[in-house]
């Protein structure tokens, strides 16, 4: 656990001994200050990002700042992985059944277009963003952003613009949640037909793992400090 | 954890006269209007966002009722046609046995919503009025609910599911029924209620409590 030792490095800067320009003071101070992005407090980071483990806020022990070495790798992984995959499952069927020798398939498009009677129809709309729209334009974005970054090149043009709207998709980027959706309906069908996982069951099955594997990796305020680095030219 | 304990003061960004972006952290004097590092609009505290949040509760709050009301699924197994509730298909889920589903689909279409309403209320309770939870749980609390939330719309997905892929001629077919419509902009509701807290204010709240609280 290097967690523990990082923490002693990130010292919250404290409220005591009024007067004077506080801002300037802190600002002033040498080396580089951020604040917690939950709490507010303000932290020296003059090392910038630990080799190991992470910095935690001494306020309300969110993380500050995480090592970044493979930060990348994985986060551009996850992108590649799930561009390939969705489309895939777009174009192929995924899902096939067959009960009482009929047959039916479905693939990612089969599913939004579900809805498409009466009051429903706004939904395929919603459900088409959801699990192919907006995974896929995320991962573009963050390969716009981050691909230089890991190749040790300057950053593209626009690439902090791209980087800030992939952040805000990833609530709406649901391509993890679809795939337990998947799960809970195969046992629902289980009883009556007989269900038949075609290939790229399992390469969605996959994107849930990278995914996961992806936000416990990312920190973006890790990502940031590098783009801004890399941006200066 | 090492945090837990000792309350020292710590100086906010605010406190310090500076303006802390709410996305990466970067500290800016007064005055500035995007980010130097990372081009967002700087906040000190997010404006409006206590009232945006109930905004959101209420629509989601509303949207839920019909949620339950309406059938979520349409089913029609040999010419017969049945509906079903979202909780009427977790009883379903039960008569067949599958338990372990059934609980996941209780889990995520009944208690995160409903657990997530009464959360997302308490947070923006405890930034007008006191509260005894500590700084830590709150921030918990919130975290889990952000985190949490999204996962709600896996019942929306199961019904698309079903419909598009359960229709094999007379033998058994699915329908979407209107609920599914309800639920998902419930869901969608209540998570840009949770986005819209600003958790810097938690924490002001919490300073506000007083020592024992952090
Ligand atoms: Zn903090
Ligand atoms: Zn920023």
């Amino acid at each position: 656990m290097t967690g523990t030792a990082a923490i002693a490095d990130a010292g919250g800067i404290a409220a005591g001994t009024a007067g004077g320009d506080r801002a300037a003071r802190v600002l002033d101070a040498g080396g580089e200050v951020i604040a917690c992005t939950v709490c507010d407090a303000l932290h020296s980071v003059g090392a910038g990002p630990p080799m190991h483990g992470r910095l935690r806020c001494t306020r309300c022990g969110s993380v500050l700042l995480r090592a970044p070495r493979g930060a990348l790798d994985s986060i551009l992984g996850g992108a590649l992985a799930t561009v390939i995959l969705v489309i895939s499952a777009v174009f192929f069927p995924f899902l096939e059944i067959s009960a009482k020798g009929l047959r039916s398939a479905a693939s990612l498009v089969d599913v939004a277009f579900a809805f498409s009677e009466g009051i429903t129809a706004p939904l395929a709309l919603a459900v088409i963003l959801m699990i192919v729209v907006l995974p896929v334009v995320r991962a573009a974005a963050l390969g716009w952003a981050l691909v230089p970054l890991r190749l040790g090149r300057p950053a593209l043009p626009g690439a902090k613009r791209a980087f800030r709207f992939a952040s805000r998709l990833k609530p709406w980027s649901m391509a993890e949640v679809f795939i337990i959706g998947v799960v809970v309906a195969l046992v629902k069908i289980g009883g009556m037909a007989t269900v038949s996982l075609g290939p790229a069951f399992w390469e969605l099955t996959l994107i849930v793992l990278i995914v996961a594997l992806e936000s416990t990796s990312l920190c973006e305020k890790t990502i940031w400090r590098m783009l801004e680095t890399r941006s200066r030219s | 954890m090492a945090h837990a304990g000792n309350p020292q003061p710590v100086l906010t960004a605010r406190a310090a006269g500076l303006i802390g972006c709410a996305t990466c952290g970067c500290v800016s004097r007064p005055g500035t209007a995007h980010c130097p590092r990372c081009g967002s609009v700087l906040h000190s505290r997010r404006p409006g966002s206590l009232s945006k949040v109930w905004a959101w509760w209420l629509a989601g709050l509303i949207a839920y009722v019909p949620a339950n009301l309406f059938p979520m699924l349409e089913s029609t197994f040999l010419g017969r046609r049945t509906d079903s509730t979202i909780v009427g298909g977790v009883v379903d889920l039960v008569h067949h046995g599958a338990y372990f589903i059934a609980g996941v689909v209780f889990f995520a279409s009944v208690l995160i919503p409903v657990g997530k309403f009464i959360a997302v209320g308490y947070l923006a309770y405890s930034l007008r009025y006191r509260v005894q939870l500590s700084g830590h749980m709150r921030t918990l609390l919130y975290e889990v609910v952000e985190f949490i939330g999204r996962w709600s719309m896996v019942d929306v997905f199961v019904v698309a599911i079903l419909a598009a892929l359960v229709n094999l001629g007379f033998v058994v077919g699915f329908r979407p029924g209107p609920a599914a419509v309800f639920f998902a902009l419930s869901v969608a509701c209540t998570m840009v209620s949770a986005l819209s807290l600003d958790p810097r204010l938690i924490w002001d709240a919490v300073e506000r409590d007083g020592p024992d609280h952090g």
